[in-house]
C-alpha cells in the first residue's frame, strides 16, 4: 500500500519467556492473568463503592455523570503576547471548546518582568506573557468573564495573578460572586513537579492558604487550589506516587486552611484535583477511582466534614506530553486517545488532549483540532458515555482500584511519619520537601522507566521497536521572536504611564502585611490597581520570604 | 578511548525552563556510567555555568533546555567559554526540545553533541567517551 511505513523485521509473538514472572502494570502493581469473585472476597460493594454520587464517590462525584453533562473540553493554550493568545482562545472556543485555560511563560510562572535577565528568550515562549493588570485586560478581550469558566495556570505568584483577574472583572462590572473558574494555587508539588517555584515551602504554603481563604469568603464560586498530581506525573513519577503525593498536598491544604480557622465545610467544597492519565489504561481508572474514594473518606472520617461537596473529588485530566514521540509523531495521536478514554471512563470532568506535535514545541493550531476532535469523537461516536461508570463490578477493575489505594497509603503514611503536632500532614510534607524526599522518589522512578526503555523491557512503538522509516515533517507551531520586544515595550509604556509614588507605597503597604503576616490579597489588589508589575510584587514577597534556590539533588 | 572513570561533567539547566526531568535521568545515568557529576539544578546563566566549568575543570558541559529558548541561550555560553579560553578543552552537548533544523546552526556555534527528547542515555555516555579531547589522569597506552 502507498505511503504504508515498512516497519522493521519484528515478530508479533508476546515472549513466552517469562520465567514465571508476573505481568505489572506501568507503575509496577501486579496483574494475574484472570480474575474472579475471589479477588473481591474483602470488597463490599455498599461500603467501597457506593452508587455514584454517593460517599465514597468510588463510582463518580455525581450520580448522572455524562447522562447529565459531558465532560468539558478545556485544551490549554497561551503563547507570545495576550492578543495572540486571546486570538487562540477565540479561535477554541469557535471549535468546539467550551473553557478557557491559560499557559503563563516561564517568566510569568517564577515571578519575574519580562526584561528580566533570566527572562531572556522565554517571554511569551512556553505560554503567554503577563506583567501587569493591562496584559490581563487584553488576554480576556472580547471573552464573557461571568459565562466562560477560567483556569489561570499559576501557583507561587498566583496570588498576584489572581488579583490581576479579579480587578479586571471588577473594572468590567462582573460580580466576583458571578465568576466559575480555577486558580491551581498548588505551591507544595512546584518542589517536585513542576518546577517554577519562588518562595520556599513556606512562605508559598502560606500564599495559597491566603487565596483560599479570601475566595471562600468573596468568590465563593471559584476553584481555589487544583491540587495537581499531573506535574508530579509529568516529572516521572508512576501512578501511585501522584496518587500519593497529589492526596498528601491535598490534605497539606486542608490542614493549613483548617490552622487558619477555616470551618472545613467553608471551603473544602472549591478544591479540585488535577491529574495526568499515562497509556496503561486500567491503572489509570483504577487511580481515579480510589482517589476518590480516598478523599471522600479523609475529608469525612479524618477531617470530620459534613456535607458531601466537600468529600466528593472532582478532577481535570491532561494527557501526557512526555509519552508523546518525536518518532512517527501520528502515534501520538492513538496515545492521546487511550489516555483520553482512559481518563473518560475514570469520570474526568474536564480534559486536556495533548498536541501530537508537542515533542517538538508547542502545539500547532491543527494539533490542537485533533485534540478537540479526539474528545468530541469520545463524546459522539464511542457509545463510552452511555452509562455511569462502566467499569464498576469488574473483578479486575476493583481489584486494581484496592491494589493502587493501598500502595498510595503506604506513602501518605509515610509523610505524615515525618510531621508532627495538630497537623501531622502539613509538617510532613513540608519536611518531606525539606529533605527531598519526594523529589528523589520521582528521579527514582523516572530513572527507572528509562532505563526500562533503554533495554527493550518497555516497548514504545516507534522508539525501541518498530522503528518505521517514513520521516514525515510537521507543519509546526512558529514563533514569532518578535513578540518579546513588543512585549519589553509594553511593560516599559506601563512603567512609565503610571504614578510612582503610588506604586511605591503599594508595595510597602504588602511589604508591612507580609512582615505581619496578613492576608496578602487586599494589599496585592491595590498593588496591581495602581500597576505595580508582577516582578515588584514578587521583588517585594522575596524580599520578606527569601528566594528559594533549586537544590539540584538528582 | 578514555575510561568514563576519568571524566567530569558538568550538567546545568540555564534559563527559567523548569522541566528538569531529563537532565536528572542523565546525571543518574553519567554516574552509573563512572563519571564525575556536577549538577548545578535549574535557573543558572551561561556565565555561572561558564565559571564553575572552569573552577571545577570539568571534561564535559551537558546544558538541558526544553524551553525553546536554546538559540538564544546557547550562543552566550559559548561565547563565556571562549571568554574563559576553555572551549577547546571542554565537549559541549546539548539536550531537551530541540527542532531538527537547529541541530546544525547549534553545531556551527560549538556545540558537539545535540541530543533531542527521547535519547537514550547509553547514546550519550558512548558519545563522550568516544569525543572527549583529552584524557585526564588515564595514562595513554
Amino acid at each position: 500500500m502507498i505511503g504504508m511505513p515498512l516497519f522493521i523485521e519484528q515478530s508479533d509473538l508476546m515472549s513466552d519467556d517469562t520465567n514465571g514472572k508476573p505481568n505489572r502494570s506501568l507503575s509496577g502493581l501486579e496483574v494475574k492473568p484472570v480474575y474472579t469473585p475471589d479477588d473481591l472476597a474483602n470488597t463490599d460493594f455498599a461500603r467501597d463503592l457506593g452508587q455514584p454520587g454517593e460517599f465514597p464517590f468510588t463510582r463518580g462525584p455525581y450520580p448522572n455523570m455524562y447522562l447529565g453533562r459531558l465532560w468539558t473540553r478545556r485544551q490549554i493554550a497561551g503563547f507570545g503576547t495576550a492578543q495572540a493568545t486571546n486570538e487562540r482562545y477565540r479561535f477554541l472556543l469557535d471549535h468546539g471548546q467550551n473553557g478557557i485555560s491559560t499557559d503563563f511563560d516561564h517568566p510569568t510562572l517564577t515571578g519575574y518582568d519580562s526584561d528580566h535577565e533570566l527572562a531572556e528568550g522565554e517571554v511569551g515562549r512556553l505560554g503567554v506573557a503577563i506583567d501587569s493588570v493591562r496584559d490581563m485586560d487584553d488576554l480576556f478581550l472580547d471573552i464573557p468573564l461571568d459565562k466562560v469558566s477560567v483556569s489561570l495556570t499559576i501557583n507561587h505568584p498566583a496570588i498576584v495573578l489572581m488579583g490581576m483577574f479579579l480587578s479586571v472583572s471588577e473594572k468590567r462590572g462582573v460580580d466576583w460572586k458571578d465568576l466559575r473558574g480555577t486558580v491551581q494555587n498548588d505551591s507544595l508539588k512546584e518542589f517536585h513537579g513542576q518546577k517554577t517555584f519562588a518562595l520556599g515551602p513556606g512562605p508559598s504554603l502560606k500564599l495559597t492558604t491566603d487565596i483560599v481563604e479570601f475566595c471562600t469568603k468573596q468568590v465563593p464560586n471559584w476553584y481555589t487550589i487544583s491540587i495537581s498530581g499531573y506535574h508530579i506525573r509529568e516529572s516521572g513519577s508512576d501512578a501511585i506516587q501522584e496518587l500519593a503525593f497529589t492526596i498528601a498536598q491535598g490534605m497539606a491544604y486542608v490542614e493549613s486552611a483548617l490552622e487558619r480557622g477555616l470551618p472545613v465545610d467553608s471551603f473544602a467544597p472549591r478544591l479540585s484535583f488535577f491529574f495526568g492519565c499515562h497509556n496503561d489504561v486500567f491503572e489509570e481508572v483504577a487511580k481515579f477511582r480510589a482517589a476518590r474514594r480516598m478523599w471522600a473518606r479523609i475529608m469525612k472520617e479524618r477531617y470530620n466534614a459534613q456535607k458531601p461537596e466537600s468529600m466528593r473529588l472532582r478532577f481535570h485530566t491532561q494527557t501526557l506530553g512526555s509519552t508523546l514521540m518525536r518518532q512517527d509523531p501520528q502515534n501520538n495521536i492513538a496515545r492521546g486517545t487511550l489516555q483520553a478514554l482512559a481518563a473518560v471512563l475514570g469520570g474526568t470532568q474536564s480534559l486536556h488532549v495533548s498536541g501530537f506535535d508537542e515533542a517538538f514545541d508547542i502545539p500547532s493550531e491543527e494539533a490542537m483540532r485533533m485534540s478537540l476532535a479526539t474528545q468530541l469523537i469520545l463524546s459522539h461516536e464511542s457509545g463510552v458515555t452511555n452509562t455511569v461508570d462502566p467499569m464498576a463490578g469488574s473483578y479486575f477493575m476493583e481489584s486494581m482500584t484496592n491494589d493502587i489505594e493501598e500502595a498510595a497509603w503506604e506513602y501518605i503514611s509515610k509523610i505524615e511519619a515525618l510531621g508532627e503536632g495538630q497537623y501531622p500532614m502539613k509538617s510532613g510534607m513540608l519536611h518531606a520537601i525539606d529533605t527531598g524526599y519526594i523529589e528523589l522518589e520521582i528521579a527514582r522512578s523516572a530513572y527507572e522507566y528509562q532505563l526500562k526503555i533503554e533495554s527493550g523491557e518497555q516497548v514504545v512503538v516507534g522508539l525501541n521497536q518498530y522503528q518505521s522509516e517514513s520521516n514525515q515533517k510537521l507543519e509546526l507551531f512558529q514563533f514569532d521572536p518578535e513578540e518579546e520586544e513588543w512585549q519589553k515595550a509594553r511593560l516599559a509604556e506601563t512603567r512609565s504611564g503610571r504614578s510612582p509614588a503610588d506604586v511605591k507605597s503599594a508595595l510597602a503597604s504588602l511589604k508591612q502585611d507580609a512582615q505581619d503576616d496578613k492576608n496578602l490579597m487586599p494589599s496585592v489588589l491595590k498593588a496591581v490597581g495602581v500597576m505595580a508589575t508582577e516582578g515588584e510584587i514578587l521583588d517585594t514577597m522575596r524580599d520578606v520570604y527569601g528566594e528559594y534556590v533549586d537544590p539540584g539533588v538528582f | 578511548m578514555t575510561q568514563s572513570t576519568n571524566i567530569k561533567v558538568l550538567l546545568a539547566k540555564i534559563g527559567l525552563d523548569g522541566h528538569d526531568r531529563g537532565i536528572k535521568v542523565i546525571a543518574r545515568a553519567m554516574r552509573d556510567a563512572g563519571m564525575e557529576v556536577v549538577y548545578m539544578g535549574m535557573r543558572v546563566t551561561p556565565d555561572q555555568v561558564a565559571q564553575t566549568a572552569l573552577q571545577e575543570d570539568v571534561d564535559v558541559v551537558g546544558i538541558s533546555i526544553l524551553s525553546g529558548a536554546h538559540m538564544r541561550l546557547i550562543p552566550r555560553l559559548t561565547k563565556a567559554l571562549q571568554e574563559r579560553e576553555i572551549s577547546d578543552d571542554i565537549l559541549l552537548i546539548v539536550g531537551g526540545t530541540i527542532p531538527e533544523d537547529d541541530v546544525e546552526p547549534l553545531h556551527e556555534i560549538g556545540v558537539q553533541g545535540v541530543f533531542p527528547v527521547g535519547s537514550f542515555t547509553t547514546s550519550m555516555t558512548k558519545f563522550i567517551t568516544e569525543n572527549i579531547s583529552r584524557g585526564r589522569s588515564a595514562p595513554q597506552a
